[in-house]
């Protein structure tokens, strides 16, 4: 099986990267303002030196960088990124319990964009000539150009304070105890304006992308053949272009991942989503290093293993790609 | 056909310069127009825009002028985004000089360097940055700048990959320059077309970026904002939907702007890449 070490080389490589990441967040935590058991024991609200020297002891602060660096990758390798005081409650704790709306938020933003700006930049590439596709491109540079977290308080302004359709925040109506289906519901509702206001601006990426892609791979000979052989357009369209023309799009969609993770850093914090873009929000409001560092960490893990998939599927995609890794 | 002939063809390009002037124009006035402090206190609070006469876009939860704000932000978006985007370029063009220009160990070193700035989730690493580094102008233009440099190396190292077997850098190789002088004389000044186009645009995105770090409260606090502005408007959207509206529509203006120019800018260039409008 040539995927087997394909898949493994894209480990070893994630692998590292991670490693590395660690390696910076350690010396960024070192590179903050102030002492980190003073840090501590003022955010655990103590004074007393000896309770300092206790700390350092405890943390091994008093240890040289490099023991200490051990015992950081160590630590985090036994699934120990540390403890939040603020919140009283170890970091990894606190990220999984956030994790899965972040989840559900950025998977449904990913789904919405991509459909919608597939659909939109196939139209636009075969009006290209004509108004209506000019339309579609200027509404897609107005939503590029549009700071999302702007976009989430005008969706909130309008469908929520002035026409009163949708919930302004939160993932479920506070109190109202749903179970089962209404819970869903509840949920889904919530859920549409955040999904819809992270997901427009990589509607317009993805529609920009279709278009130009469509449009380079429409001048190829195969598709002129096609059109000599007399297929209908239509047929031209769907099966010859739009599917040599998505393949970019896959590995695109891959490198828009991070993007996603920080637009719902202020999707969550507008629409206080119980997410980790939120939880970062709250971490940078209290000053909480640890958390802040724990959460840019699993940032870093969630685009590097949507990246592998993208790229397994891209490789599934199109069997040209052979090249080694 | 000449440059402004060409630039002046799309339509786009030439609305966003007239838009990008009249910022820039309220950016250079603003110390003028508004000599004052835009956090200085001037009226009662929750003023609606033109309520009362001299405040023609109302003021904020303290009682400072919104239009005062408007300009002085207008001068830190520009300004912070030409300064990120020059630091950028100065990160991104000699990196990808080298990788390109010598190959090899050299190039694979470099480029798996870029890839790693790549891989990690940009906003959320200028986030923590600025926060390690306490928010001020310099860890903002830094930051930004950190995360936009890996596109331009990767631009520039193709643009090198692409030009340096042609045959007047083989002939400059041949007389004997040295390779510092054939990157910099012979090679970088052909490259400088698409790079000129993906800074104009790098502009825009470091302006959004440095915006929503503000908004989340990581601007300089000694600087007045746009992207401060709609943060601190956040809590008050349901009576005073204008402190949001307002420079809301000033970043997507300044944003827009700078995009149609940067499309112009490629239409211009590289006319014989033109595309099909």
């Amino acid at each position: 099986m040539p995927y087997v070490s394909l898949i493994l080389g894209r480990v070893f490589k994630a692998v590292i990267v991670l490693l590395a990441i660690l390696v910076f967040n350690f010396f960024l935590i070192h590179a903050a303002p102030g002492d980190p058991a003073a840090v501590m024991a003022g955010e655990a609200g103590a004074t007393d030196q000896q309770f300092l020297e206790d700390l350092r002891e405890r943390f091994g602060l008093d240890q040289s960088l490099p023991v200490q660096l051990w015992r950081y990758m160590s630590g985090v390798l036994q699934l120990d990124f540390g403890y939040s005081y603020r919140q009283q409650m170890p970091v990894l704790d606190l990220i999984l319990d956030r994790l899965p709306a972040t989840l559900l938020l950025t998977g449904a933003a990913f789904v919405i964009s991509l459909a919608f700006g597939i659909l939109a930049g196939t139209l636009a590439a075969m009006r290209a000539k004509r108004p209506s596709g000019s339309v579609i491109m200027g509404l897609s540079l107005l939503f590029y150009a549009t700071p999302l977290y702007w976009v989430a308080m005008m969706a909130v302004l309008v469908f929520s304070v002035m026409l009163d359709w949708l919930p302004a925040y939160g993932y479920s109506t506070v109190g109202a105890g749903y179970t089962g289906l209404t819970h869903v519901g509840d949920v889904a509702v919530h859920l549409i304006l955040p999904a819809l206001t992270l997901g427009l601006f990589f509607m317009a990426v993805y529609t920009r992308m279709t278009r130009t892609s469509m449009l380079s791979v429409s001048q190829q000979d195969f598709v002129k053949t096609a059109r000599a052989k007399g297929l209908a357009p239509g047929v031209i369209q769907r099966r010859h272009i739009l599917r040599n023309a998505l393949l970019p799009i896959i590995t695109l969609a891959g490198l828009q991942a991070g993007q996603m993770v920080g637009g719902a850093v202020l999707t969550e914090t507008v629409f206080a989503w119980p997410g980790i873009g939120r939880l970062m929000y709250e971490a940078l409001m209290q000053r909480d290093y640890n958390l802040l560092l724990g959460i840019f960490f699993f940032c870093a893990l969630l685009v590097i293993l949507f990246n592998m998939l993208t790229d397994v599927i891209y490789r599934l995609a199109d069997p040209r790609i052979k090249e080694a890794t | 056909m000449s440059f402004c002939k060409r630039f002046a063809q799309n339509r786009g390009a030439l609305v966003g310069l007239v838009i990008l002037g009249l910022v820039v124009l309220l950016a250079l006035l603003a110390p003028f127009l508004y000599p004052d402090s835009p956090w200085r206190m001037v009226q009662r609070p929750f003023l609606a825009p033109g309520e009362v006469s001299g405040f023609w876009l109302g003021t904020d939860v303290m009682g400072r002028d919104v239009a005062a704000g408007l300009a002085h932000g207008a001068w830190v978006s520009l300004l912070i985004g030409l300064i990120s985007t020059v630091v950028a370029l100065a990160i991104g063009v000699p990196l990808g000089a080298l990788a390109g220009y010598f190959g090899g160990r050299i190039d694979d070193a470099l480029m798996r360097f870029t890839e790693f700035f790549q891989t990690i989730p940009n906003f959320a690493l200028a986030i923590v940055l600025v926060a390690i580094m306490e928010p001020s102008t310099f860890s903002i233009v830094l930051a930004i700048a950190i995360v936009s440099w890996p596109p331009v190396a990767r631009l520039v190292r193709g643009e090198f990959l692409s030009i340096k077997h042609r045959e007047y850098v083989e002939a400059a190789r041949l007389v004997g320059q040295t390779h510092r002088d054939i990157i910099i004389k012979q090679i970088l000044p052909n490259t400088m077309s698409p790079v000129i186009v993906l800074a104009s645009l790098m502009v825009a995105t470091a302006i959004l970026l440095e915006s929503s770090l503000s908004f989340l409260g990581l601007g300089d606090p000694d600087t007045m904002s746009w992207g401060y502005m709609i943060g601190a408007a956040r809590t008050v959207m349901r009576q005073a939907w204008w402190l949001s509206v307002i420079p809301g529509v000033a970043i997507l203006l300044t944003v827009l702007a700078l995009n149609l120019v940067g499309e112009g800018l490629d239409d211009a260039l590289n006319p014989q890449l033109a595309r099909a409008r």
